[in-house]
């Protein structure tokens, strides 16, 4: 690890002035992913601030909608009453992701941050786009498996490996940032992560030195019928091979309204909106279930080790539909 | 291909700052110090002396005052500051679990967070579960229901299960399963091991 400079301010005032201090400042605030990368010196910041003592960790639930600050921990998140009894997709794909020593660390805006856990980012000795810039993608012809099949391009294939991100790009979070001119943004969660295009580098559109102080949710009806189904190499303790996220709102026994996103498929988030419109004003039943599983794999690109995916994402979404009004 | 010609970019670090002006500073008042430092690295340490932040935490029911380099994880203050090998270093990436500790009652990996981060937190280790000769036990259920065979994953295996206990994960066998999977175990004691959660949890 390269050596930096360290400090642990008292507010979010402090922080940013902490972050100006160096230009390769990074925030910590769980660390489970930022140390994992400075040991293996792909992250190499020469100064930490740590946010940890920032007053962000409440949840506050009404009937508009929950708030959930950025350095709520996941497990906090996951176990909270107001988001099991309002938001338990959320919950859900909180508790499928990592472990629970890992998920008593990890915060909420730290979970949005990680990066990929595409093995050639991980491998210093091999080129990578997103590690460094220029040098190409060992992932495209390599090894690719666990790469994407929608949204990548000839830069990057890589997909976020996040599962409580697919719950909220599901449910129409806001991302709520403080940039470093204390201005307050709103961001929809669908436009925080980006695709890797021609800057695989950057995994998302978060201003340098902003920082993400909650998350919003609105209000929805989508605590009856839900499921997250997470598909992976071993029972519990992997990143997702693929995971589909399903909210229905039912209404006499036709779908009102839908939201379906997938995990393991992109380089963020990836809402299947056709899919979701085609549900629309159908009957809540296997059948419609079926034909939305088809259209959501439309526009999948395979690469040479990574097909199965789209059958996983296809069958995958229609058990999850089921098991959404079982 | 590597270019073997290329040498490394100068840069000012903080450390090379201190080792400069630490070493100008011996030129300007005893020459005939600059060799012995030299020789001894002197410069090094005293930079490296100046590096060290203080930590403050209670460990295992003892509250420790140390001095620890920034990068410092918590894994290796306890292992090679403070010699409580109990907790050990399985991957070091947070992917096995055999660094499991508690913090502030919580169970972490230990191996990724930084030692400073911890400051002023309560810290228990595997060394500090049983209370003098007496056993904790959810250890005594461990070897009575043969929960290891090699032993390197158990310290972690023991504070993961002690907690998964505390936090009401331990109603029934998937659960337990699941929220036990942040600890392998390469000798496959699994089954052991989740008897001896059992055990404790009814």
């Amino acid at each position: 690890m390269k050596t930096f400079t360290f400090s642990k301010p008292a507010d979010i005032k402090g922080a940013h002035a902490a972050f100006k201090a160096n230009a390769t400042s990074q925030f910590i605030a769980g660390g489970t992913n930022l140390l994992d990368l400075m040991k293996k010196e792909i992250a190499t910041p020469a100064n930490i601030v740590d946010i940890n003592q920032l007053t962000l960790k409440e949840i506050k639930s009404d009937s508009k909608g929950i708030s959930i600050g950025a350095l709520a921990l996941n497990s906090f998140v996951a176990e909270h009453a107001d988001v099991e009894k309002d938001y338990p997709l959320l919950s859900k794909a909180l508790l499928a992701g990592a472990s629970a020593q890992i998920r008593n660390m990890a915060t909420v805006s730290g979970n949005m941050l990680q990066r990929t856990r595409c093995p050639y980012f991980y491998d210093v000795a091999m080129p990578c786009n997103k590690r460094e810039p220029g040098t190409g993608c060992s992932a495209k012809d390599g090894l690719n498996r666990m790469s994407a099949i929608f949204g990548a391009s000839e830069n990057c294939v890589a997909v976020h490996p996040s599962d409580m991100c697919i719950a909220l790009a599901a449910l129409d979070a806001r991302v709520v940032v403080q940039t470093a001119d204390g201005k307050e943004n709103s961001i929809p969660f669908t436009d925080f992560h980006r695709l890797p295009g021609n800057t695989p580098d950057r995994d998302n559109n978060l201003v340098k030195g902003s920082l993400i102080t909650k998350i919003t949710i609105p209000k929805n009806n989508f605590n009856t019928h839900f499921h997250y189904l997470k598909i992976r190499d071993r029972v519990s303790y992997a990143f997702a091979l693929v995971s589909v996220a399903v909210a229905l709102d039912i209404e006499n026994g036709k779908i009102k309204v839908a939201r379906i996103a997938a995990g393991g498929v992109a380089h963020k988030p990836w809402r299947l909106y056709e899919a979701e419109q085609f549900l629309i004003g159908k009957t809540a039943k296997e059948a419609a279930f079926k034909q939305a599983a088809i259209v959501a794999i439309k526009g999948a690109k395979p690469l040479q080790h990574n097909a199965f995916k789209i059958k996983l994402l296809q069958n995958g979404l229609e058990l999850a539909l089921k098991n959404a009004i079982a | 291909m590597i270019k073997s010609d290329e040498k490394e970019l100068p840069h000012c670090s903080r450390r090379n700052f201190l080792k400069q002006s630490a070493a100008l500073t011996a030129v300007a008042i005893i020459p005939a110090t600059i060799d012995t430092a030299a020789k001894n690295r002197l410069d090094e340490k005293y930079a490296y002396q100046l590096e060290l932040m203080p930590v403050s935490l209670e460990i295992n029911g003892v509250q420790k005052n140390v001095q620890v380099d920034p990068r410092t994880t918590l894994l290796d203050l306890l292992r090679e500051n403070l010699h409580l090998t109990g907790t050990k270093k399985g991957c070091d990436h947070g992917q096995c679990g055999a660094c499991t500790v508690h913090v502030n009652g919580q169970r972490i990996n230990s191996c990724l967070t930084l030692a400073v981060m911890q400051n002023g937190n309560k810290i228990t280790t595997i060394e500090g579960l049983a209370n003098g000769d007496q056993l904790h036990p959810m250890q005594k259920a461990f070897i009575k229901c043969d929960g290891f065979q090699c032993g390197y994953c158990t310290p972690g295996q023991i504070m993961s299960a002690v907690a998964c206990v505390a936090e009401g994960h331990a109603t029934n066998d998937e659960q337990i399963k699941e929220f036990m999977s942040g600890n392998l175990c390469r000798c496959g004691a699994y089954n052991g091991i989740a008897n001896a959660i059992k055990e404790i949890a009814k």
